[in-house]
């Protein structure tokens, strides 16, 4: 027995046994494994790390330990990052080992059943989009934004540079943007909101000829269902530039597809399906018109037909991609969030239309009942504005800082948006906690 | 080894998609609290019982190659076991946390990723450590990204990246993207950089040199010092591809050569699962003098100043909670802001943080140790030509006269992952295998009778495979030329 499961005589996960080692190194005629390494002495490594190895049961106590200095709070959190109950059903057939511990599809006969996978994630997409064309996944809704845009500047054959985006984006997203576009023409401007949803007449004095990319959001940061994306979606059109729409799979199987309002390409996050709250791991959706489809970011899979002729499908297109085109490809993603959009297409299957379209009921309605019953509290206003909502709003307080701090007293976590001004989002997960977060901030607020 | 894939379906068929199943088109707008201007009119999707949906993917994944069911030795992408015990640790409900959460109430958190950068940058030779990138190709982004902020941040005006013939193609992209001219340096005759060439395409021009060492064919890069030396006299930066550092794991480290930046990709090196390509996270290292310039937020200890290697022994006081330190997020002062939208793929992080707290010293020593024998150990059992030599953790085998990409059919019928083909290109007909340190003798030996059966034989054998997976030949050209991509493209076609 060498020990190798319980260390330390190496990595527990090399299976050799020492008699198999000596009779490889005797094969490769060398003494030691040392002596297959051909790095010079001036850049070897002969110091220690000080890692000590330790056993799998210390490892998971060590960890648990960790994790358990994280306090137990309720959180009413979104902006971006929202979880909904995942069904059991998802987590084990996602974990098999054939989804879990597989690879790129490189050779499609022998991966025939991930690829399948992602042929129905892409289809679920272009259900709730309304868009011919979806990916089978970008790093997140931030990443998905920035490529969208790099993508405007490819297909347009203007000379505008200028991409147009709400000034209350989530500071992930416009840092993400800010980065991708800094190799590019292009120049990032932001265009104001009223009421929580997009200015219109603001944003038509600042579309021109120089804007090649308009980007709105739906629900909105803060929660609010955009009631004039077909509006914006004009504005961007008549300037003859690009309208991408954000949104979730959630909000999308109940509010109008993206695609009927004109929306060029769809971007966001997919991770409200099959992901629990992770801070912050993404699943980027990606959506677009077919004719931007050579264009398009990242790995796509398509039907074909193997030599018996019986259907087969396959990563196609792949002369976008960096490893056939290198600095011409149409971005640099390779590694993508595959098994993520494994577990988001079984979560919206395990659901099914009716399901899909329950949950997001609920999104709005636990919003208005929530908004309405703190609006009821002393000292609270909510929502602050007079939009439809999804899962969040916004809320107001004396002193939104005291108040958060006096609701983490209480065991809940709220987002401080301003000296004046907390957002709260419910959704099936925290709907139950709702009264107790309703009777602690009757407590907390200053009256 | 006997193998025979799984078939569900029919002769025209496979395992129906969901669509064919049972579907159903409902009118979201309907009964909604919404007014209808708002609201969608209709969304089709399948409606299935939960007993069909198992069986439904439970049939998928048996249609499915993975590690877990044999060798998947693609070169340079190190398809190592993942471990079962880091799925387990990442399940941990104190884990699931919202990222907006307040630092002080999530110390747990911080106080992992805060390992996990002080180990990586231990591990690395680097002196800071950002975990934001979600994957490789989005750390080469953060990694140039740094660098182009760092010239700028000194008044250099610098336009180009070198990067070797044979480097992987998202170093070209990556390149590009951040909006540098990219020059490409041919390999030497022995297969890596040649350094006279190097000398030539370096200028005051050059920001950065991108390298993988060992190179995409296994090779160390024996004149590294020189090398750094070159670049660094031109003003540029170094810039480590981390694809390969399985190959070095305790006995090179990239900042000990020379390099300014690098990434890790731990997906790959530390061995955390990425199902079907993906999620992977691709932290970034950097030396001190590129540390101000990392994306926002990074952790650190209360009271530091955030330097690595501050306190090694960090991880093992966490347990005494009276003395445990306290964490808290910063923003380096010129950092380039954000490449993800939170704090990246966080469930793949703390993955990686087990498998290295699990491995320690003499685990990461023996990993590298094993993947390297073992790359030699298949290397010669091989029928086929392996140029150049000596090898790290992964070989160009040649297939010479055939064409690589049938032998690799023909190696999916003797129940094996065929490796990565064609590439690099700097080898004929290029088969790059990497078995990583999983796989023990009679596993290679096994790997080794693949190919060699499937090279030797006839073209028309070739031609014919692979006869024993789910599919037969994939036409990848038809695919292409008629792009058919959700099940509503393929109304018209059946």
């Amino acid at each position: 027995m060498s020990g190798r499961t319980g260390g330390p005589t190496g990595s527990p996960f090399a299976p050799h046994t020492p008699d198999e080692t000596a009779a490889m190194l005797d094969a490769l005629d060398v003494d030691s494994e040392a002596d297959l390494f051909d790095i010079p002495d001036e850049v070897a490594f002969d110091g220690e790390f000080g890692i000590p190895q330790r056993d799998e049961r210390t490892v998971r106590g060590d960890l648990a330990e960790t994790f358990a200095r994280n306090d137990d709070l309720t959180e009413f959190l979104g902006r971006g990052h929202y979880s909904h109950y995942v069904p059991a059903v998802v987590d084990d057939l996602s974990s098999r080992s054939e989804f879990l511990t597989s690879y790129t599809q490189y050779q499609p006969e022998i991966a025939q059943g991930f690829l399948q996978a992602l042929f129905e994630y892409q289809s679920m997409l272009v259900e709730l989009t309304g868009l011919p064309v979806a990916n089978c996944s970008m790093y997140d809704a931030a990443t998905g934004l920035a490529e969208a845009a790099l993508l405007a500047e490819r297909i347009r054959s203007t000379a505008g540079t200028t991409v147009l985006v709400p000034d209350a984006l989530r500071d992930g997203k416009r840092g993400t943007l800010d980065n991708y576009v800094d190799g590019s023409e292009l120049t990032v401007e932001t265009y104001p909101y009223a009421d929580n949803t997009a200015d219109l007449d603001a944003l038509a004095d600042l579309v021109d000829e120089d804007t090649v990319f308009v980007y709105a959001e739906t629900p909105t940061v803060t929660g609010a269902i955009e009631p004039a994306l077909r509006e914006v979606g004009d504005l961007a059109h008549d300037a003859d530039a690009l309208f991408c729409v954000g949104s979730d799979p959630v909000a999308l199987s109940l509010l109008q597809e993206p695609a009927a309002v004109g929306a060029d390409v769809v971007v966001g996050e997919a991770d409200a399906l099959g992901l629990p709250t992770s801070y912050g791991m993404g699943l980027g959706l990606f959506a677009c018109e077919e004719e931007y489809l050579r264009q398009v970011p990242g790995r796509l899979v398509g039907k074909s037909e193997d030599a018996d002729d019986r259907r087969a499908f396959t990563l196609t297109l792949q002369t976008r991609e960096q490893h056939i085109r290198k600095e011409r490809a149409t971005s640099n993603i390779c590694t993508n969030q595959a098994w993520v959009a494994l577990r988001a297409a079984m979560h919206a299957a395990s659901l099914g239309p009716e399901g899909l379209v329950a949950l997001a009921e609920d999104c709005v309605r636990n919003a208005e009942s929530l908004a309405a019953d703190l609006d009821a509290v002393d000292g609270v206003e909510a929502p602050l504005d007079s939009r439809h909502h999804f899962r969040e709003f916004t809320v107001g307080v004396d002193d939104a800082p005291g108040v958060a701090a006096g609701l983490r007293e209480q065991g809940f976590a709220v987002h401080v948006l301003d000296d004046a001004t907390l957002q709260v989002c419910v959704t099936d997960l925290n709907a139950d906690a709702t009264d107790d977060l309703v009777a602690a901030f009757a407590e907390v607020t200053p009256r | 080894m006997n193998f025979d894939q799984a078939r569900f379906g029919d002769d025209t068929r496979n395992e129906p998609l969901l669509s064919e199943k049972d579907t159903t088109g409902v009118d979201p707008g309907e009964n909604s609290v919404l007014p209808d201007d708002l609201t969608r009119d209709s969304l089709e999707l399948p409606q299935i019982s939960e007993p069909e949906l198992a069986r439904h993917y439970t049939r998928l994944s048996q249609m499915n190659w993975s590690v877990e069911l044999g060798p998947y030795p693609l070169g340079s992408c190190t398809m190592k076991y993942n471990p079962s015990f880091t799925d387990a640790v990442a399940a941990d409900p104190n884990a699931a946390v919202h990222p907006d959460r307040d630092p002080e109430t999530v110390q747990g958190t911080l106080e992992l990723l805060y390992g996990l950068q002080e180990y990586l940058a231990t591990i690395g030779g680097m002196d800071a450590v950002t975990l934001q990138p979600p994957a490789g190709a989005a750390g080469e982004f953060t990694g140039i990204a740094v660098a182009k902020a760092y010239h700028q941040h000194h008044g250099n005006d610098k336009s180009e990246v070198i990067i070797p013939a044979s480097a992987h193609g998202t170093n070209f992209a990556t390149a590009a993207m951040a909006g540098y001219d990219v020059v490409e340096l041919p390999s030497g005759d022995d297969g890596r950089v040649d350094v006279e060439a190097l000398e030539a395409a370096v200028s005051e021009d050059t920001a950065a040199l991108m390298l993988t060492n060992p190179n995409t064919v296994g090779l160390f890069e024996r004149d590294i010092a020189h090398i750094a030396d070159v670049v660094h006299d031109a003003g540029g930066l170094l810039y480590y591809d981390g694809a390969n550092l399985n190959a070095l794991l305790g006995r090179a480290r990239p900042g000990d050569m020379g390099f300014d930046i690098m990434h890790y990709n731990v997906h790959k090196t530390f061995a955390t699962p990425h199902g079907g390509g993906g999620p992977g996270a691709g932290p970034v290292g950097v030396v001190e003098e590129l540390a101000e310039f990392l994306p926002r937020p990074q952790v650190r200890q209360v009271g530091s100043d955030g330097g690595a290697l501050a306190d090694a022994d960090g991880a093992d006081d966490a347990g005494d909670e009276a003395d445990a330190p306290e964490y808290e997020l910063f923003a380096p002062a010129h950092s380039i802001g954000k490449v993800h939208g939170f704090g990246g793929n966080w469930l793949v992080l703390i993955r990686a943080y087990a498998y290295i707290h699990r491995l320690g010293d003499e685990g990461l020593l023996d990993a590298s140790a094993k993947a390297t024998m073992n790359a030699n150990y298949l290397a010669s059992l091989l029928d086929l030509e392996v140029p150049y030599g000596p090898f790290h953790h992964e070989f160009a085998a040649t297939a010479g006269e055939r064409d690589a990409a049938d032998v690799a059919k023909g190696m999916l019928d003797y129940g094996v992952h065929p490796p990565t083909t064609k590439w690099p290109e700097m080898v004929p007909e290029a088969m790059l295998t990497e078995p990583t340190e999983v796989e023990n003798k009679r596993s290679l030996e096994d790997l080794a009778h693949a190919f060699n059966e499937a090279f030797a034989d006839t073209d028309e054998e070739l031609h014919d495979a692979p006869t024993k997976t789910t599919s037969r030949r994939v036409d990848q050209t038809s695919a292409a030329r008629n792009p058919r991509l959700s099940w509503h493209a393929l109304a018209d076609d059946e």
